[in-house]
């Protein structure tokens, strides 16, 4: 992306200067500092834990840092809460929307801060308002629309023109983009730029490195509490941001294909319920790792789950290891030999309120026990096993999972399969909201769970993570098998080129 | 156990207090009416936990009693049944009512409260109506199987323990076991917790709840029989009013969040025997009878803020340590 007028000279928009904070026997942040200049787009990386978080809300005035000092166009100040923090101008688009969806677009805007005739809102002056407010971030709906009726991407729009509104120079974006399609996520792009133009400040924080070469002027990384580097716009690369983050190369292996003997999942005419008119219709091999690309909302979820059970699909054929499989019932699906890890860790995943031992043997009980009676000491030993094997942190069984890090949290809904030891894996998006430490930790789990023959089927919207896993990949569109690519096909291009609905 | 604690403090103060005014209160007699009542009332509480640990609510408690109470007595007094056929007919009728209102929550999508509202107005009708509104007794009759609800074993020449404290001890320990120590007890907590998760790992979901409800009923079923063999003189229209509020109290009292997947056995019973304490205090201790439910009223929102008070003063502790070890 170029952008036209690049970050003018002169005094920061927004400097942060040496800001430590220590929660109780641990440094969230030691000598902290960064600067952002007005129309200039700041990215933030770093792995979990490694900060970020708590510097975002420093910033915004949730958590107040230990020492350290903010000056904002050159001049010193203090933000000792969440209303100062609005007052300089500074406001955080969190990852959750914090809208209230049964009001219209215009009442969101301006929430808390109506505009009024005496004790009665003023809706004229409201509406006429809000329309400007989200010409800023190029967003074209009635002020009358009621928020719900809105995409999540253009409800994200609506917080950002809110910030706008209360006339905010800094905007932190708290990875915007995680539950955005591909075409919401340029409009944001379209949104960001705009407002770079209009001099306003913008932090980014993403996992997502390829959004943000894509969208950073410059990059500050962070590495256990610590500044561990920056790059200006040309010195911008995936290597060169994941090598600050970690602290050292990623070591990418290569892993030879290698599929055996007869079909372990064969799914045949299958039509979900989303797209009701498509058949589907593929084969999994044994050790083999299968990527199912295509944009969100091209029916690759419903297909994970129709094959496991949690959609009764309308028609079709499902055989693993060559016996059909009932459909409609993950009961059945488990005790043929499936394993789905979910879209959405929190609700689908994991029970956030147990503790990391009943989590990793709760699908497994019946396996261990006698009689229907519970077999606590082997539950004991694999939940330890499990811990283990897959490096969860802390390596507790009684940690409760709702304060686990993405990563962690991921591992324990992985390893609650894998004590199943299911023949064909199927997992949707297996590393969102997963910092890169741990994205290779699992991807290097899946590769030696194919290599002792288990078939894994897997849907994400990361290029990367396709490009990097598949040893064949499916495409879809519009509900749909688009087209299928071999790792010899297998590029960035080809898979955007079926996944637009071009032909193979 | 230490969640128990509190509950237990509680238990033990009143009881200790309104010994301390009236010494009657501990007389054998006193202490052996507490114990029955807290049995009959255990039993249905326990019934109530499984639900509430769910995630749902059962409102029909106190009408399942109602009618299976009227209907036994209507059976053996005016259509003369034998006693077992008696006791099979209205407990299979009990678990049909549970086994309906679990269909109707998981199969049909009805919201619990809806369908348990409906079963309280419902169960009530029919007792009447079989009974034209008429009270049923046993009269001289049926002393054996009276003995069941009015039983006593002799402990010493002053005390002696009510049979019902055997049937609850039994409830109590098949529903601890079967909470505890089975994959279906661990799987009924983790969908309280998480009933989409709890799907999405291969739990029968809806099998487990519609158990739940079963187990409710047939417990209230079970408590039906035991309340109108003890009472010997049933009022179709009275018998077992409020005793579904009674029962959810004493099952949160005791623990049971009404989010569900939280609750223990040992806990819904200490909060049982705080309730029956509680009331007997209030008449052992001349209290006007009037304010009985203003005091169980207050005495149940008191105990439930300190508590979640303390849930929430030990969760942010836990939560800080937790933050900082990942």
């Amino acid at each position: 992306m170029s952008r036209s007028d690049g970050p003018t000279g002169g005094a920061p928009l927004l400097e942060v200067r040496k800001i430590s904070k220590n929660f109780p026997g641990v440094r969230a942040l030691e000598n902290v500092s960064l600067h952002l200049r007005a129309g200039e787009v700041l990215a933030v990386i770093g792995e979990n834990g490694a900060g970020k978080s708590t510097l975002m809300k420093i910033l915004a005035g949730v958590q107040r840092p230990d020492s350290g000092e903010f000056q904002l166009n050159g001049e010193t100040v203090t933000i000792n809460d969440v209303r100062t923090a609005q007052s300089l101008g500074i406001a955080l688009i969190h990852q959750e929307l914090a809208l209230a969806d049964n009001l219209d677009v215009g009442s969101n805007l301006f929430l808390g801060q109506e505009p009024r005739r005496g004790w009665f809102l003023d809706r004229r002056r409201q509406g006429r308002l809000a329309t400007e407010a989200m010409s800023r971030v190029g967003l074209e709906v009635a002020p009358e629309t009621p928020l719900s009726s809105l995409s999540l991407g253009q409800q994200q729009l609506v917080e950002i023109a809110r910030a706008l509104a209360s006339g905010a120079r800094v905007i932190i974006m708290d990875e915007p983009t995680s539950s955005l399609s591909q075409g919401e996520t340029d409009r944001l792009y379209l949104a960001i730029e705009e407002l770079t133009r209009q001099g306003v400040g913008v932090i980014y924080i993403s996992h997502r490195l390829g959004e943000v070469t894509r969208l950073a002027d410059r990059v500050t990384v962070l590495r256990d509490g610590r500044n561990a580097g920056e790059l200006a716009r040309g010195e911008i690369s995936h290597d060169r941001m994941v090598r600050l983050m970690v602290g050292r190369d990623l070591v990418r292996h290569r892993r030879p294909t290698q599929t055996q003997g007869s079909p372990a999942l064969e799914v045949a005419g299958l039509k979900t319920p989303a797209h009701p008119r498509q058949a589907i219709g593929l084969t999994l091999f044994p050790g083999e790792i299968v990527g199912l690309a295509g944009l969100v909302g091209s029916g690759r979820t419903e297909i994970l789950r129709s094959i496991f059970g949690i959609d009764t699909p309308l028609d079709g054929e499902i055989r693993v290891g060559g016996v059909p499989v009932p459909t409609g019932s993950p009961v059945r699906a488990i005790r043929a030999g499936l394993g789905l890890v979910p879209e959405d860790r929190k609700h689908q995943g994991l029970f956030l309120e147990m503790a990391i031992g009943p989590n990793l043997t709760v699908a497994s009980l019946s396996r261990r026990s006698r009689w229907g009676f519970v077999d606590s000491r082997a539950d004991v030993r694999l939940a330890s096993d499990l811990i283990r094997e897959l490096d969860v942190r802390p390596p507790n069984p009684r940690q409760t999972t709702q304060y686990l890090s993405g990563g962690n949290q991921q591992k324990v809904v992985l390893a609650k399969w894998l004590a199943l030891k299911p023949s064909v894996l199927l997992l949707d998006e297996p590393t969102r909201g997963v910092d890169v430490g741990a994205k290779e930790e699992i991807y290097r789990l899946l590769e030696s769970l194919s290599q002792r023959g288990v078939a894994i089927l897997f849907v994400s919207s990361e290029l990367e993570e396709i490009l990097r896993l598949s040893d064949r990949t499916l495409v879809m569109h519009e509900g749909r098998l688009a087209g299928e690519l071999k790792r010899d096909q297998l590029s960035e291009e080809s898979v955007m080129h079926l996944a637009t609905g071009g032909t193979e | 156990m230490k969640k128990l604690i509190g509950i237990f403090g509680l238990f033990v103060a009143v009881f200790v207090l309104t010994a301390f005014i009236n010494p009657q209160f501990v007389s054998a007699y006193n202490l052996q009416n507490l114990i029955r009542w807290t049995a009959l009332f255990g039993i249905i509480s326990i019934g109530a936990a499984f639900v509430i640990i769910t995630g749902g609510i059962d409102l029909s408690i106190g009408s399942v009693i109602g009618l299976v109470g009227s209907l036994m007595a209507s059976l053996l007094t005016r259509r003369s049944w034998g006693e077992g056929t008696t006791v099979v007919v209205v407990l299979s009728m009990s678990l049909a009512i549970g086994l309906a209102h679990g269909w109707l929550v998981t199969k049909v999508r009805l919201q619990p409260f809806i369908v348990t509202l409906c079963g309280l107005l419902l169960y009530r009708g029919l007792a009447r109506y079989i009974t034209d509104d008429q009270s049923q007794g046993f009269g001289n009759l049926h002393d054996g199987l009276r003995q069941m609800a009015t039983g006593r074993i002799p402990l010493s020449s002053t005390f002696a323990i009510p049979v019902p404290l055997f049937i609850l001890l039994v409830v109590a320990l098949l529903a601890g076991v079967f909470l505890n120590h089975t994959v279906a007890g661990r799987h009924l907590l983790a969908l309280g917790r998480n009933e989409t998760a709890a799907r999405f790992s291969g739990i029968r979901t809806d099998a487990l709840k519609i158990t739940a409800y079963v187990i409710c009923s047939g417990l209230a079923g079970l408590g039906g029989i035991l309340f109108s063999l003890d009472l010997n003189s049933i009022q179709p229209s009275g018998l077992g009013e409020f005793y579904e509020l009674y029962a959810i109290a004493a099952a949160v009292l005791g623990g049971c969040s009404l989010r569900g997947g939280e609750g223990t056995i040992t806990g819904v019973i200490i909060g049982t025997a705080v309730m029956r304490v509680l009331y007997n205090a209030i008449n052992i201790l001349g209290i006007p009878t009037h304010l009985e439910f203003a005091i169980i009223g207050t005495v149940i929102l008191t105990g439930v803020i300190a508590d979640e008070l303390v849930k929430r003063m030990s969760a942010r502790r836990r939560a800080a340590r937790e933050r900082l070890q990942t």
